[in-house]
Order: structure tokens, then sequence, then C-alpha cells
């Protein structure tokens, strides 16, 4: 009977500023102490081993851990009560390593507040009552939402597992911004070669279902049974007939009138499009804010798309579909936007014909971009390039305080290509500092110098325009003296921003969002592509910025969690949920509504609430708010927190 | 008691997904804060009942700390508004039992701002401070 209770040292991590004997003689005090210890590592084999034996040997009814946060050891802990057959939750832990002797200095008022907080775990341990963990079946499918590279890959090795995968890309094709390049950094590997046959595997595989052209719209459920609504926009072409000829392209009254945003606007396209040659699905689209017959219900006497389509595939009845899909688990692999110049008026880049974005120059040099892969801006062959590093990114005028991992690299690449392309070209590159952190990635920044690449340190403050050629003026930090060079093109080596809608993504998804506005992981070394939302996990450039070996790898590990998941079956879900005392309820009904999850329901026979284990996710709103007090929270009673309010005031 | 000598009693409930974690990044990150709080951990800030604020105050508390996620981010989607719904409530009940309702505190500490709680636990230990002891642990009554 009574509280078995162990201090760790965590090495020096808490007996460093925490007094562990101290708290020791203290808690040996309460009366509902059977017995304490300490121990220099409570998580180790032999920590857990003690706790075990104890265990066996007095039999405790609960066990206090005071060691680190139960975020991060809670869940080892229970194991170590299962192994000694007691019930997990008649377990608390006293957080005294981050949330005390890490963050204090002064030893003994450190010291004091350990022992409040044990004092606490323990009045609270001594009410804590088994529970029985809810077990619910999962969906063996998953969501994967996004089809860069990231999300290629995720639904790749999952569907490569066994499982049923659905692919939501918001675009009329996957591929993302791999797409978009030429070639990539630092193996100069072609882009398309790799990425192409990857596009084509999503479309042939037997468990993937692709629904491109959509979105997600709601998600509600929980690990192991999320319910998914997926909106696909109508196309206005049946992808089951339209064979990809491309003669509703030619023919569309609007043919090379509308900017392609495919090549960054640097080409036009017509109403009716595939964004490039090798998409996939490879079904045309037509645009609904620029089509004639959309916009004003009239296109000439005919639609010329519906008169050139021998396949009868035009079809402007089409309406939006909506689905509905189970699955167990969730990738959110939906990348990032560009850094829009824009916002740095100093470098005048809507005014100047001659500066570009970083993806932009990607364009120029690919084969099925706006030049054909020729080295030529505004028709002429530029002979003197500059590049401008960490455009929006390391700035915290702009609001990016962070770097984007990539500009350095892309900046190398399209130096190089620029070189290839052009080798007497006169190309410099503005940068502030050069981080070439990965692998082979020093020795291409190196390799690139010795081709001719001209690094000069200095970033670029001002931008104009003189006799026709775009001039970069700022100063040269290492020789201490201002430069002012005409230039025949400026390429900005735009970063990499979260995407517009990530906040409202992350509010559909319940997952968070760090301060620069990628979403955030479980933890930042040990859970890298967790969510706090069990069940959703994170790939590529949603998390942050990174480069393709860095999106593939997470990828990867994304699936890895997913199949996880989905190899078991069935998933434990916490018993931390209300439950209602019918002789306690007054049937007022004032809970009902405050549920987010519509877990209430009134049993008007007996005039009672009653609340559905499984939609309950014990947040504990209900509770608070009830005025007879009939609702509790299990593990989180009321008279479990009156006990630790009185134990940390010393009552 | 003199200025100097009064340590304040704050009692600290912060939810579980946001608050606790962002007080644990503190942690992790070694920023230092004055050791006045005592956290007890709930699921979600929606989950404080007035009367554990009640009852903090009337076993001692020279404060009360409520933090959850920011507007919009709670966990349980919508937790966070009912728990800013209830403050003006609770600061009228404190008000009638002679508190001053300065000594309650509601505050929004994501996952991702340790540092932002670190401030936050300063701040109000400092604020308390001035505002002394409770009437309730002997100090000259709340205005
Ligand atoms: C100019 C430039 C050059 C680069 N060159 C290289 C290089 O040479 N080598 C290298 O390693 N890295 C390079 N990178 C980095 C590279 O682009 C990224 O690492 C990679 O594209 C990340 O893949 P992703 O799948 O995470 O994101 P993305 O490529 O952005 O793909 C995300 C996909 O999700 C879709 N999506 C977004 N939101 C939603 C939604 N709500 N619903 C459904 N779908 C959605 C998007 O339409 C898109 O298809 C470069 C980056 C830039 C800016
Ligand atoms: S608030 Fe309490 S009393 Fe009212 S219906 Fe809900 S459980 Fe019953
Ligand atoms: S604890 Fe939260 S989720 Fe559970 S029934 Fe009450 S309000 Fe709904
Ligand atoms: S979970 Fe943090 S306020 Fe609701």
């Amino acid at each position: 009977m009574g509280v078995a209770v162990y201090i760790c040292h965590c090495g020096v991590n808490i007996a460093k500023t925490v007094d562990v004997k101290k708290v020791v003689e203290e808690i040996e005090k309460m009366p509902e102490v059977t017995i304490c210890r300490d121990y220099q590592y409570m998580c180790s084999d032999p920590g857990q081993e003690l706790v075990k034996k104890d265990i066996n040997k007095y039999q405790p009814s609960s066990v206090v851990i005071a060691a680190c946060s139960p975020r991060m050891h809670y869940p080892t802990f229970q194991g170590t009560l299962k192994e000694a057959k007691m019930n997990p939750y008649c377990l608390e832990m006293a957080n005294i390593r981050e949330q005390c002797s890490w963050v204090h200095e002064d030893k003994e008022r450190a010291t004091e507040k350990a022992i409040s907080l044990v004092k606490s775990a323990v009045a609270k341990a001594a009410l804590l009552e088994p529970l029985i963990e809810n077990e619910v079946p999962v969906t063996p499918a998953a969501l994967v939402i996004g089809g860069g590279i990231a999300g290629i890959q995720s639904a790749l090795d999952i569907a490569e597992a066994g499982y049923k995968v659905y692919l939501v890309e918001r675009e009329p094709s996957i591929g993302g911004h791999m797409a978009q390049f030429d070639k990539t950094f630092p193996t100069l590997d072609c882009a398309a070669c790799i990425l192409t046959p990857k596009m084509v595997d999503v479309a042939r595989h037997p468990n993937i279902e692709l629904r491109a052209y959509s979105e997600v719209e709601d998600i509600s459920g929980y690990i192991g049974n999320f319910k998914v609504k997926i909106r696909k926009k109508p196309r206005y072409v049946s992808e089951e007939h339209c064979v990809a000829c491309g003669d509703c392209a030619t023919e569309c009254r609007l043919a090379d009138r509308i900017p392609n945003e495919f090549d960054h606007n640097l080409s036009k396209r017509s109403a009716i499009y595939v964004p490039f040659p090798q998409a996939v699905p490879l079904k045309y689209t037509i645009d609904p804010d620029r089509c004639l017959m959309i916009t004003r219900g009239k296109c000439g006497k005919s639609p010329k798309c519906v008169d050139a389509c021998s396949a009868n595939a035009i079809d402007f009845e089409q309406k939006e579909e909506v689905e509905e899909v189970e699955v167990g688990t969730i990738v959110v692999a939906t990348g990032y936007s560009e850094f829009d110049p824009a916002q740095k008026p100093e470098l005048h880049f809507n005014d100047l014909g001659n500066v570009l974005t970083g993806l932009q120059f990607e364009r120029i040099f690919a084969p099925n971009g706006p030049t054909s892969g020729e080295l030529v801006i505004n028709g002429k062959v530029p002979k003197k390039i500059a590049f401008a590093s960490c455009t929006g990114s390391r700035d915290k005028r702009v609001g990016n305080p962070y770097c984007s991992r990539v500009c350095c690299m892309y900046i190398a690449k399209q130096a190089h290509l620029v070189k290839e392309h052009i080798p007497d070209a006169d190309v410099s590159v503005y940068y502030c500092d050069v981080r070439a952190f990965g692998k082979g990635y020093e020795e291409f920044y190196e390799r690139v110098q010795k081709e001719g690449v001209h690094y000069r340190r200095g970033l670029i403050s001002e931008v104009y325009e003189e006799d026709g050629r775009v001039h970069v003026r700022g100063e040269d930090s290492l020789m201490a003296e201002p430069f002012d060079e005409g230039v025949d093109l400026l390429v900005l080596g735009t970063g990499i921003i979260p995407n517009a809608d990530s906040n409202e993504m992350g509010q559909l998804l319940h997952i968070s969002n760090s301060s620069d506005g990628f979403y955030l992981e479980a933890h930042p070394k040990l859970r890298p592509v967790d969510t706090v939302t069990d069940g959703i996990f994170l790939a590529g450039c949603a998390q942050g910025p990174k480069d393709i070996p860095d999106t593939v790898a997470q990828a990867g590990a994304a699936a890895a969690h997913v199949i996880d998941v989905l190899s078991k079956g069935k998933i434990t879900i916490e018993p931390y949920n209300a439950v209602v005392d019918t002789d306690l309820c007054g049937g007022c009904r004032i809970c009902e509504s405050l549920c987010p999850f519509d877990a209430h329901h009134f049993n008007e026979e007996k005039g009672v609430m009653e609340i559905n284990d499984t939609l309950c996710k014990g947040c504990g709103v209900c509770g608070a708010a009830c005025p007879a007090g009939a609702i509790s929270l299990n593990h989180f009673r009321d008279t479990q927190i009156f006990a630790q309010i009185g134990a940390v005031l010393n009552d | 008691m003199t200025e100097e000598s009064f340590e304040p009693k704050i009692v600290g409930f912060l939810c579980n997904w946001c608050s606790y974690a962002g007080a644990d990044l503190a942690g992790t990150s070694r920023t230092k804060y004055k050791p006045n709080v005592r956290v007890i951990r709930v699921m979600c800030s929606g989950r404080v009942d007035p009367l554990f604020v009640l009852k903090a105050f009337e076993k001692g508390a020279d404060g009360v700390l409520i933090a959850g996620c920011h507007p919009g981010d709670c966990h349980y989607m919508s937790g966070n508004y009912k728990t800013r719904r209830r403050m003006e409530l609770m600061r009228r009940m404190l008000e009638q039992f002679g508190i001053n309702p300065e000594r309650l505190r509601l505050e929004w500490v994501s996952a991702a701002e340790g540092a932002r709680f670190a401030h936050v636990v300063n701040d109000m230990t400092e604020k308390i401070r001035e505002l002394g002891p409770s009437p309730i642990n002997g100090g000259a009554t709340d205005e």
C-alpha cells in the first residue's frame, strides 16, 4: 500500500541544483509514502529494475517518479509499471528537471521547490485510481497531403508496405517544386530523371489513390480513426476521356495569353492547360478564373476547346466532388512557398525587367521551360550576372529570421550552370555567409569558385536601373569598399517561406506552427517527424526549409512511423476521459454545448447526461463548467487537483 | 514582513499541450526564471474550474497563473476560449472575496515560447511582490 517515490539525480542535471538527499528526507516524512529512494538515472535499466523490485516487495498503490518532464518519460515509466504487473495509470511524475533544476540557480530555493513539486505529486498519486485504456481498431490506410517529393516518397513507402494511401495534391499535377528544376545540387543530377519515374510509380501503384487538383476540407477523429473530407475541384475535363493530345490548348481562344504559373509567369499558356508535359496525372485542366465560358458564360460562337477535342472530354457541367475517406494516420507534406521579393522595395523586383527570383531562374535552365533551356533573358544572352544571397532569409525586417538552407547551394548550382552555358560570362555572388553544410556541398562550392564565379562578401542594399542595365549597390565588407556594378541580370536568392495557408491548415489538422510559421515537430531532436497530435506526421519543407536529400529522408521516416501505427492494427487511447455521476447530474445540459467533440448525449428518459468514451478527448472543459460537480475527469479529478493545490501551498 | 523577504507563492495551472511544453522548453533551453510558481499540469486550460482558483487562494496562494495555448491553437480547439470567457467571472468572484483580481492571470504560452514562459513567471512574481501577501495570508486588504 501507499506511495513509492523515486527521486532521480539525472547525473548532475538535477543533483547539481537540487539537494536530492534533502528531498528524500522531507518526502520520507509524508504519511502516504511507503518507500522513498533516490538514484542516479531512474530511466536507465537498473533504475527501472529498482522500481520493479520495490513494486513486488511493497505492493504500493501508486508510484511517483521525480525526474524529467512527464512529456518525456511518462510512457517509459508506465512501461516499468506494466512489467511489474501494476496499472500504468497509478503513476505520477514530478518534473524537477525541465521545470526546476534547469531553470533555477539558487540551490536552496530550487530544493524547496522540488520538495513542493514532489509533495504535490505524492498527494495526487495517493488518490490515483487504476484506469483501463480504451482500445480502438486502426483503419489500415493513410492520407498524405501534398504531392511534392516529400509526399511522393512517403506515399510510395507506405503503399509498398501494403497499405492504402490517399495522396491529395491541390495543383493539377504532383511533383511540387522539384518538378520545376533542371539540375539539382550538388551532384547536378537531372531533376526530371529522378523525379518523373517516381511520379509515374505513384500513378500506377495499386495501393495509391491519387487525388490531384483536390484539397482536404475537413478532418475529424483521432489516431487510428481519422475521417477526412476531400474536395476535388472540377477540371471541366473528363479525366477518363482526356488523352492529353493538347489540341484544345492550341485552339483555345486565350492561347498564349495567360501567365503560366509553373514558369513563374515567364511564359504564357492557354485557359486549358497542363502545367508541364510530364504532369501526373497527364490530364488537361480548365482555369476557372480565366476561361471565357466559365467567367462570361460565352466563348465566341462555341468554345474552341470543345470543337478541338476529338475525345469529347470537355465538360462544363462538371461539379466539385466531396468524398469522405477514413484513414489511420496522416502525413503532412505541403512543402513551402517562395519569398516574394516585392516585400523588399529596395530591390525593385516588379519594376525592373532583368531581375529574377531563384525559382524563375530554375525555369530558364529547364528544357521544358520558357526558353527551352537556353540562357536568354528578354531575348538577349546575359554576359554579366549577379546573384544576391539571403533574399528574404535571415532578415528580421521581413519577419524571417531563419536561414532557408538551400539558397547558398542553389545559387552555387545556378552560377555553375551559367558558366556551363556561357563560359565567358562574368558571374558574381553577393553573399553575407556561405553555408555549405551538406554532404559534398563545401566541395561543390569550391568547385564553382574555381570555375571563375566571384564571391563578394556584402549584401546588395540597393538596386536601380541606368542605361538599360540593372545596377547593384552595396558595400564589400571584406575589402571595406563600396560597390556599384551594372549587370545584365540580377538573380535573387529568394528564400523559403511557409505556405500562406499554413496557420489555417495547422488548425484544420490540430497541429501547431512554430514561430517561423512552419509546422512544429513534437521534439526538435528526438521526435522530428511527429507532431503534437498523435497519428499526424511531418515530411519535407512543411516542417522547415530543407534540401531534397533531407526531405526524402524525413519522408521515409514519416512513412516508417505511419507503417508502425498501421501495422499494429489497434491503438490504445489514454483513458483521461470525462465521467458523469448520474446521481449528481441535474440535467441542466450546460456541458453539452461546451464539448468541442460532441461527446455528450442527453439521455431524455433518465434526464441525465451521458458521455461517449471514444469521442471524449478529456479536455475537461465540461467538468470545469458543470454546476452540479457531476463530471469528473479521470486522472485529473477535482479531488486530485485539490490535493495538489494543498500540497504545493504547504497545507 | 518586509518587501525584501516576501516571496510570493504562485500556483500555475498549465495546459499539457502548449504551456506545459513551453515551460519544458524553457528548461531545455536553460532559461533561468524565478522559482515562485508551482505548476499543476492539466490537459487543457479549459479544465481549470473556478473552484481550483478559489481553493488556491483559500490555501494561501498569493497569485494564480493559468496558461494555455494561444487563441486558435488549443489542442481541443476551443478550450482556451472558454477559459478566457470564464476569467471575467473568476475576477468578479475574487473581488467579492476581497482579493485583488490582478492576482489571477491568464497567459497564452505556446510550446515554442520557452522564453515567454520565463518572462511571464518573472513578471508575475514581481507584480505579486508589489501587491504584497494575499489578505488571506495576513497581508493588507487588497483594494
Ligand atoms: C530556387 C530553388 C532551387 C532549389 N534547388 C534545389 C536543389 O538543386 N537540390 C536540392 O536538394 N534542393 C533544392 N531546393 C529545395 C527543394 O525545392 C525542396 O527541398 C523540395 O522541393 C521540398 O519538397 P517538398 O515535397 O517538401 O515541398 P514542395 O516541393 O513544395 O511540394 C509540396 C507540394 O504540396 C502541395 N500542397 C501544398 N499545400 C497543399 C494543400 N493544402 N493541399 C494539398 N497539396 C498541397 C504543393 O502544391 C506541392 O505540390 C531548391 C529550392 C529553391 C527555392
Ligand atoms: S453540466 Fe453537469 S449537471 Fe448539467 S447536464 Fe452536464 S453533467 Fe449534468
Ligand atoms: S472532457 Fe472535453 S472532450 Fe470530454 S466530454 Fe468533456 S468537453 Fe467533451
Ligand atoms: S490544450 Fe492548451 S489551452 Fe486547451
